[in-house]
């Protein structure tokens, strides 16, 4: 239900690290919260996003909500399948559900996320 | 009973159907095509053809399945969906009101000049505020009105650092959207354990970069905000304004005034507060009230009165200019007077009194098994949780759409945002102990349903022509026409 390969932030975003670069979505408890996605919105490859600031929004039949960074650095690849299927990310969050590829500028930004125990006990306090 | 399904008046359409007659041609025909350029001219155009007697039922049909406030309790939280006098209607629609024109000259038209510099008085003394401009056409145009303001008085100063407006957490969406349209940055206040602004986080987020806070008081939660003085003087000190959204007035008429907590800036909803017809896209009224410095940049025209005679001044070099042409939804104008004036002061005290005393009844009834975050007493609204009934597995939306088959309509759900599975309801003063104790009863009954078959409340509703409408499909692939693709 936690993935264990990925790092959470209090905002339900998710962060997978493999080779400097850091690929981010949110984690399965958001997108039951948020319900079904109708749209997102994603910078530009390129784009430079700072961690705790918002890097685009998602869309709900509920509302709109800010997807914030957990790290700093620039875009590299953002996943284009969204713009047509929003519904990857209630189909499969920490998967086909990606949302951007981070470049990141300070690894030690990931020391302050959580780990997947970590989180599961910050979503039951919920 | 289950309604049956009403076709499209164009699935009704017989080709040579006619609901009229026309009288035979008196004049001499001409062809079209010479009396209009080819461009001019429409080739098709697709009308549905029925008779007199289609239309009648069609939209009868359409008329019978309306939930509306003159059918069923309309507890639709943040809305205020209160009974709308009919006598107000009756005024509003007097000849002498209707009949006038906009650009009639000042002399012919004292008298509704006279009535909106009345209201403008009315709304001012109830406010606490000195000057009213009763130009924005909508809520939202009222907030936008007001951090133009805001974002004038700054200007006026040479004051460019003010580049952010604080909002709370639990504020109404539209806060934050219009402080970014007015081209503010926007940082979010969380709400502390009472679930009212933090006053610490307050206090480290106020600098020289803040413009203004915007505040809901009583807030969405239904909750008074007690530190609403302290938090004045915390903004004023750091050189910022603060907004007051009137959304949430009809908790305390005649008994609070957002002048005298020290707001410098608010706009009012006629068509919540002041029994406007409300919903269906408007029209609607979203006067600003400010205090004497803020007046210099309110909208053009003002209304002004020299001894007898009212006048519209636009020679008003300060204003941040027209919001609508000419000034504003009149007739609405005409509504909220008629309801003002029908009131009184007294009258609208117990608006109030019996606003919040009905939401505080229900709250109390229902707080067992629909939990109150945010125990306290409330004002005219409260925000409950369906988060155990969730984990039985039917959610709040669910809930919602249940009581339409119980013949209510159903609360705002899901709003606001910080509290889970939120069902927000406000029962408005207008409701009778009997209708509060029915839809007591139907929340009870959902309840109880919940645990004993969470999968029929689930897949509610039954009794209505459309059971779940396909909200996802219509916001991915809005289909917005009925001739095909």
């Amino acid at each position: 239900m936690y993935p264990d390969d990925v790092k959470y932030t209090e905002s339900h975003e998710w962060v997978r690290v493999a080779d400097g670069l850091a690929t981010i979505g949110i984690t399965d408890y958001a997108q039951e919260e948020l319900g079904d996605i109708v749209n997102v919105e994603l910078p530009e490859p390129g784009t430079v996003v700072r961690a705790h600031e918002a890097f685009g929004s998602v869309d709900s039949v509920k509302a709109v909500s800010d997807l914030l960074s957990p790290v700093t650095g620039e875009v590299v690849e953002v996943n284009e399948d969204l713009e047509g299927s929003p519904e990857l990310i209630n189909q499969e969050p920490y998967g086909t559900g990606w949302l951007i590829i981070v470049r990141m500028d300070d690894t030690s930004e990931l020391n302050e996320l959580m780990d997947s125990e970590a989180y599961e006990r910050f979503v039951e306090a919920e | 009973m289950k309604q049956r399904q009403e076709p499209l008046i164009f699935d009704l359409s017989r080709e040579g159907r006619m609901g009229t007659t026309l009288p035979e041609v008196d004049v001499p025909e001409i062809s079209i095509e010479n009396a209009l350029p080819e461009g001019g001219i429409r080739k098709d155009l697709p009308l549905p053809s029925v008779s007199e007697l289609d239309v009648i039922r069609h939209f009868t049909h359409l008329s019978e399945r309306q939930i509306s406030v003159d059918s069923s309790f309309y507890p639709l939280g943040s809305c205020t969906m209160k009974y709308n006098p009919r006598v107000n209607e009756r005024i509003s629609r007097l000849p002498g009101f209707t009949s006038v024109h906009p650009l009639q000259p000042e002399e012919t038209v004292q008298g509704a000049l006279t009535l909106m510099y009345e209201l403008e008085r009315y709304l001012a003394e109830i406010a606490g505020m000195d000057a009213v401009s009763l130009q924005p056409v909508a809520g939202a145009q009222g907030e936008l009105a007001g951090m133009m303001v805001v974002r004038a008085y700054h200007q006026s100063r040479e004051d460019d650092a003010r580049t952010t407006v604080l909002v709370p957490d639990s504020s109404h969406g539209t806060n934050p959207a219009t402080a970014a349209r007015v081209g503010f940055q926007i940082a979010k206040i969380p709400s502390n354990e009472r679930g009212t602004v933090d006053i610490d986080a307050l206090k480290g987020m106020l600098g020289p970069n803040i413009a203004g806070l915007m505040l809901t008081n009583p807030n969405t939660l239904g909750l008074f905000e007690t530190d609403v003085v302290k938090i004045c003087e915390m903004v004023h000190d750091a050189g910022a304004l603060l907004y007051c959204d009137g959304a949430n007035m009809n908790a305390i008429l005649g008994k609070a005034r957002p002048g005298d907590m020290c707001f410098d800036v608010m706009h009012f909803n006629l068509h919540k507060t002041f029994s406007t017809p409300h919903g269906g896209g408007g029209p609607g009224a979203g006067p600003i009230a400010v205090k004497d410095f803020l007046k210099p940049f309110l909208p053009v025209p003002v209304i002004e009165k020299d001894g007898n005679r009212y006048w519209l001044n636009y020679d008003k070099p300060q204003s941040i200019g027209r919001l609508h042409s000419f000034y504003g939804n009149f007739l609405v104008m005409v509504k909220a007077f008629a309801y003002i004036r029908m009131l009184g002061a007294e009258g609208m005290r117990e608006v109030s009194e019996n606003a919040v005393l009905n939401a505080n009844y229900i709250m109390s009834k229902l707080k067992d098994i629909y939990p109150v975050p945010y125990d306290r007493y409330c004002m005219h609204e409260f925000v409950a949780t369906a988060k155990e009934h969730k984990k039985r597995g039917v959610k709040a939306l669910d809930i919602a759409k249940r009581l339409l088959d119980m013949g209510f309509h159903a609360p705002t759900v899901y709003f606001p945002l910080i509290v889970e599975e939120a069902l927000m309801i406000e029962p408005t003063e207008t409701e009778s102990k009997e209708t509060l104790d029915a839809f007591i009863q139907a929340m009870i009954e959902i309840d109880r349903e919940s645990r004993e078959d969470p999968d029929m409340v689930a897949h509610a509703p039954y009794n209505t022509p459309i059971t779940r409408v396909d909200e996802v499909g219509a916001a991915r692939k809005p289909k917005l026409t009925c001739f095909g693709e």
